[in-house]
């Protein structure tokens, strides 16, 4: 009802996605319910992780190289931050309110949390060939000329043509990928690595990366650059569109693109999980 | 594709949906009553961190029952060791500190079938046993040290643990300072009552005469200057029957993480 009531206020001021306000055309989805669903759950369970995770750090703002560190030992770097424990030596001459306790709690709560869901995310991105169709960069892009424009393209904010509201380019690609393979499994091993438990059924976790204040440092360093990876998309967002693409990932519904452009005419509108 | 059949999809989506969920809360109804049976619930379980903290201790239970942790090389200690800040300590401690600790004791009852006390001495005639682990502190420091002691499974034989025992409740001498254990750690190899730290006594400043080691938990289950040891089957009639004072400040009770 609501839907038919706001057709003739869209077609009159925005013709450009006057395609969007037809119900049949906007069925079809940008990104299948589980992509989107999975999307938001990781959203949230990043935020906790990182806000937990300052907190766990503040009560001890210090960096080690090796098996161990403490405030006797030399440091690999400190962070030039105040401590929520009076013991370090920070030279600020307070001591933050320690919040270490629930912070740990939801770390690790939320670690399982995002564990399943990347379980699901991942398995469901093989089985439905997500991976293969929608991330795997196309032989074709494959090549130094068509990363380099890809590149220039990004550096300079232009924003992205109207086909790639139905797919990624190469950049994302390879970004998202590199997050969901490299980054996130590397985040969980480096986290287990400094538990003692768990360690002590595989200490092997520990002993590859060189001591378990090797793996805290590392941990902090692939923390670091999901948080980067998390600002650029961010940004990126607002340069393709902040509303489309938010639009995109809630609701799945996309602007169907003109004539001519990539949208394959044979995919049947509603039963369609992803663009091929 | 006409909008029927996609409809018809959304309702068949739906009604699986349903099936799926309802097959799930069931499968979690009896997965949680398996759990209980045979010990995999924490008893920091309710609450709002109660799902992650159960799924770290049973996941854990089930993959690291009998494993040990790491040993180190001698050539790995730390040096010099690092004694984390003390609170000021009771002055019964210092009472006993005056006379050597001679008069320190480690009294054992609950479920046992002969309940004790220890002296120093009668610890130190048991067989001794050292071993090199890391004492990693849940802030972020650590550090390495020889621990010498008697491994706890060979005190908790010698006062007789009854079969229903379920965990080790371990209080030290200061105040409103006291943790437990499940059997699985109380009876592990390398749970040890340190009495000695890098060939020398235990330093009061690393929880000198007398402290827990169970070296697969975080620094904070090492609970310093033991006295008294309860065995019991639940926890819940200690303090607020979150199992230790960590969950009551705000901590896990389990910290193997």
């Amino acid at each position: 009802m609501s839907d038919s009531a706001c057709v003739p206020s869209a077609a009159s001021t925005t013709p450009a996605t006057v395609s969007t306000a037809i119900p049949a055309k906007t069925v079809s989805s940008r990104h299948s319910a589980l992509v989107r669903v999975t999307h938001w759950i990781t959203t949230l369970c990043f935020f906790a992780l990182l806000i937990s995770g300052i907190e766990i750090v503040i009560s001890h703002p210090r960096f080690y190289w090796g098996e161990t560190g403490n405030n006797l030992t030399p440091t690999l770097f400190k962070l030039p931050i105040p401590a929520s424990r009076n013991l370090v030596p920070t030279g600020y001459g307070y001591v933050l309110p320690d919040q270490n306790g629930w912070s740990r709690y939801l770390h690790f709560q939320t670690a399982w949390v995002l564990l399943f869901t990347g379980l699901l995310y991942v398995i469901f991105g093989f089985v439905s060939g997500h991976f293969r169709k929608n991330l795997l960069p196309p032989g074709t892009d494959l090549s130094w000329p068509a990363f380099a424009a890809e590149c220039s393209s990004h550096l300079r904010f232009k924003r992205p043509s109207e086909a790639e509201a139905w797919s990624y380019n190469l950049l994302q690609r390879i970004s998202y990928l590199f997050v969901i393979f490299v980054l996130f499994p590397f985040v969980i091993w480096t986290g287990l690595a400094m538990s003692p438990a768990f360690v002590s059924a595989v200490p092997a976790a520990v002993n590859l990366l060189g001591g378990q204040q090797s793996a805290r440092t590392l941990h902090f360093f692939v923390s670091l650059a999901l948080v980067l990876f998390l600002l650029v998309h961010v940004v990126m967002i607002f340069v393709a569109g902040f509303w489309s693409r938010m639009r995109a990932m809630i609701t799945g519904r996309a602007a169907e693109p003109r004539a001519g452009t990539t949208r394959t005419a044979t995919t049947p509108a509603g039963t369609d999980m992803e663009r091929p | 594709m006409s909008e029927p059949s996609s409809r018809d999809l959304s309702r068949r989506k739906l009604i699986t949906t349903g099936i799926a969920a309802a097959a799930g809360v069931a499968g979690l109804g009896v997965a949680a009553r398996l759990a209980q049976k045979h010990g995999l619930v924490p008893p920091d379980h309710g609450g709002l961190y109660g799902l992650g903290e159960t799924l770290t201790y049973a996941s854990q239970r089930l993959l690291t029952r009998h494993s040990f942790a790491r040993e180190f090389s001698r050539s790995q200690i730390s040096k010099p060791p690092f004694p984390n800040e003390l609170g000021p300590l009771p002055d019964q401690f210092k009472r006993l500190q005056a006379g050597g600790f001679a008069d320190w004791r480690l009294s054992i009852d609950g479920m046992v079938a002969r309940p004790a006390a220890f002296s120093l001495d009668q610890l130190k005639s048991y067989p001794s046993r050292s071993q090199i682990t890391m004492v990693q502190c849940e802030e972020g420091w650590s550090y390495i040290a020889e621990w010498i002691g008697v491994p706890l499974s060979h005190v908790l034989d010698a006062v007789g643990v009854l079969p229903q025992a379920r965990y080790v409740v371990y209080f030290s001498i200061e105040p409103f300072w006291w943790e437990s254990i499940d059997m699985a750690d109380a009876l592990h190899p390398q749970t040890f009552l340190a009495y000695g730290m890098n060939g020398d006594s235990l330093p009061v400043g690393n929880g000198g005469p007398l402290r827990l080691r169970v070296p697969r938990q975080l620094g904070y289950k090492s609970v310093k200057f033991i006295t008294h040891m309860t065995v019991t089957d639940n926890l819940k009639g200690f303090g607020k029957g979150l199992g230790s004072a960590s969950p009551e400040a705000g901590y896990s009770w389990y910290a193997g993480i």
